[in-house]
């Protein structure tokens, strides 16, 4: 499973790298968002430094939906959804390299994103270790979930517009934690860890489903 | 010795509409089998029903020892499909494409690298885009992979679409060395006259059922 799932992320983000898409569209997409905050909440500056969380991780989000879009675009082309199939690769395994080449788009999106906030929102970035531990826990959860959902849409016709509205509901509890976690700790705050119990739960939960159910899943799609 | 394929009376839907209804089909190993039909007289579903990609809603449907109606993923590893789509990621090098392929199925770079030197794909070709590449060389990838992994079952859908003269020539050499290694090969064509020469057996499909089968002399 776990050779699977490192043949197929290799794959993937071998793909990303040829194709350019992360770089040239999505990450600028991610920007553009907080460019966007920033232009409509500049007025009110505070306002801005108290929500930088927030908007970092509804950021993530929007970028999080192309990117898992994408990772099943590639997929839809030309019978390569037949060519996984028959690849004799093991579900899970594709799930899980799926999953962490999404994980693996979206970690180096959020770094850039952070120098984002940092810049754009006076963001001051302290507290480190739990803002990369909360942020590692939500990618994880973000890409299971995110592969989860994406192969449920792949099969579907309407799979551009269907996604996002499937999507965005089931992840809110990790917008919700991990903005929590990064509000708390941007502004020294106590009570972080209660939310990463959160993270912790949905990552667990979605790699499960995902491992149990991707191959039925794929099978329908 | 069991038959590579033993279909009786298959029934298999694509959503509601049956694409095959009662098929009939029997495959010796070793055997090259042309099917014929009309455009949508079920073709192509036989050969997906083959691979264990269209699932069975009745009949009997045994392929390399699987009994598809109980698991449709069991023989898929064993077989190959060339179909109408090559199975390309465009993103990717041709070499890139047949590698993990080829890894997928469990075999190694060097299977893979071997196969792309039979179907003439070397040097700068092996390094382009899946995306830059022509028709006839987008086949010749498929047709690498399919090689590479040498499955018991090779399940040839119109393989001579898009395929120059000396394409041709190569992919009778290597179907005729298949069956040579014992492997048995189904081919679904509107063409006459080359692939007849292979065959030793066809098969008419119409309406998704098989109609008639007469053995080449």
């Amino acid at each position: 499973m776990f050779r699977d799932a490192a043949l197929v992320a290799g794959k993937d983000l071998r793909v990303e790298w040829r194709s350019r898409v992360g770089a040239q569209q999505v990450l600028p997409f991610a920007l553009v968002v907080l460019v966007i905050f920033a232009f409509a909440l500049d007025a009110n500056h505070n306002l801005l430094q108290t929500a930088a969380a927030g908007l970092y991780w509804v950021a993530v989000l929007f970028a999080g939906v192309l990117t898992v879009q994408r990772s099943f675009a590639l997929e839809a082309a030309d019978g390569l959804r037949d060519g996984l199939r028959l690849s004799g690769l093991d579900p899970a395994g594709i799930f899980l390299g799926k999953a962490a080449a999404v994980a693996g788009q979206l970690a180096v999106l959020e770094i850039f994103l952070a120098g984002g906030i940092a810049v754009l929102y006076s963001a001051s970035l302290h507290g480190v270790v739990l803002l990369v531990l909360s942020a590692v826990l939500a990618t994880i959860g973000l890409a299971a979930a995110g592969t989860v959902y994406g192969i449920v849409a792949a099969g579907l016709g309407v799979r551009e517009t269907l996604l996002p509205l499937l999507l965005l509901p089931v992840v809110a509890p990790v917008l919700l934690a991990a903005g929590k976690v990064w509000e708390i700790t941007l502004q020294s705050g106590p009570g972080a860890w209660g939310w990463m119990r959160i993270l912790v739960i949905f990552a667990v939960v979605y790699l499960a489903a995902g491992v149990l159910a991707f191959g039925p899943l794929l099978e329908e799609s | 010795m069991a038959e590579a394929v033993l279909l009786r009376n298959v029934v298999a839907l694509a959503g509601r509409f049956p694409v095959l209804a009662g098929a009939d089909l029997t495959v010796a190993p070793g055997q090259v089998v042309l099917l014929r039909g009309a455009n949508g007289a079920g073709k192509t579903s036989l050969l997906r029903l083959c691979a264990g990609l269209l699932p069975v809603a009745s009949g009997q449907a045994v392929v390399l020892g699987e009994d598809l109606g109980l698991d449709r993923r069991g023989a898929r590893r064993r077989v190959g499909l060339l179909g109408h789509a090559t199975g390309l990621y465009d993103d990717l090098s041709v070499r890139d494409n047949v590698r993990f392929s080829v890894r997928a199925g469990g075999g190694s770079a060097r299977e893979a690298d071997a196969a792309l030197a039979l179907v003439g794909l070397t040097g700068r070709l092996a390094d382009t885009a899946a995306s830059r590449l022509s028709a006839g060389q987008r086949r010749r990838t498929a047709l690498a992979s399919v090689v590479a992994r040498r499955p018991e079952l090779w399940l040839l859908d119109e393989p001579y679409a898009g395929l120059d003269a000396d394409a041709r020539a190569l992919l009778d050499g290597l179907v005729t060395a298949a069956v040579e290694g014992g492997a048995s090969v189904i081919i679904a064509s509107h063409e006459a006259g080359q692939v007849e020469e292979l065959a030793q057996r066809t098969v008419t499909v119409a309406g998704g059922r098989t109609t008639e089968s007469v053995l080449v002399p």
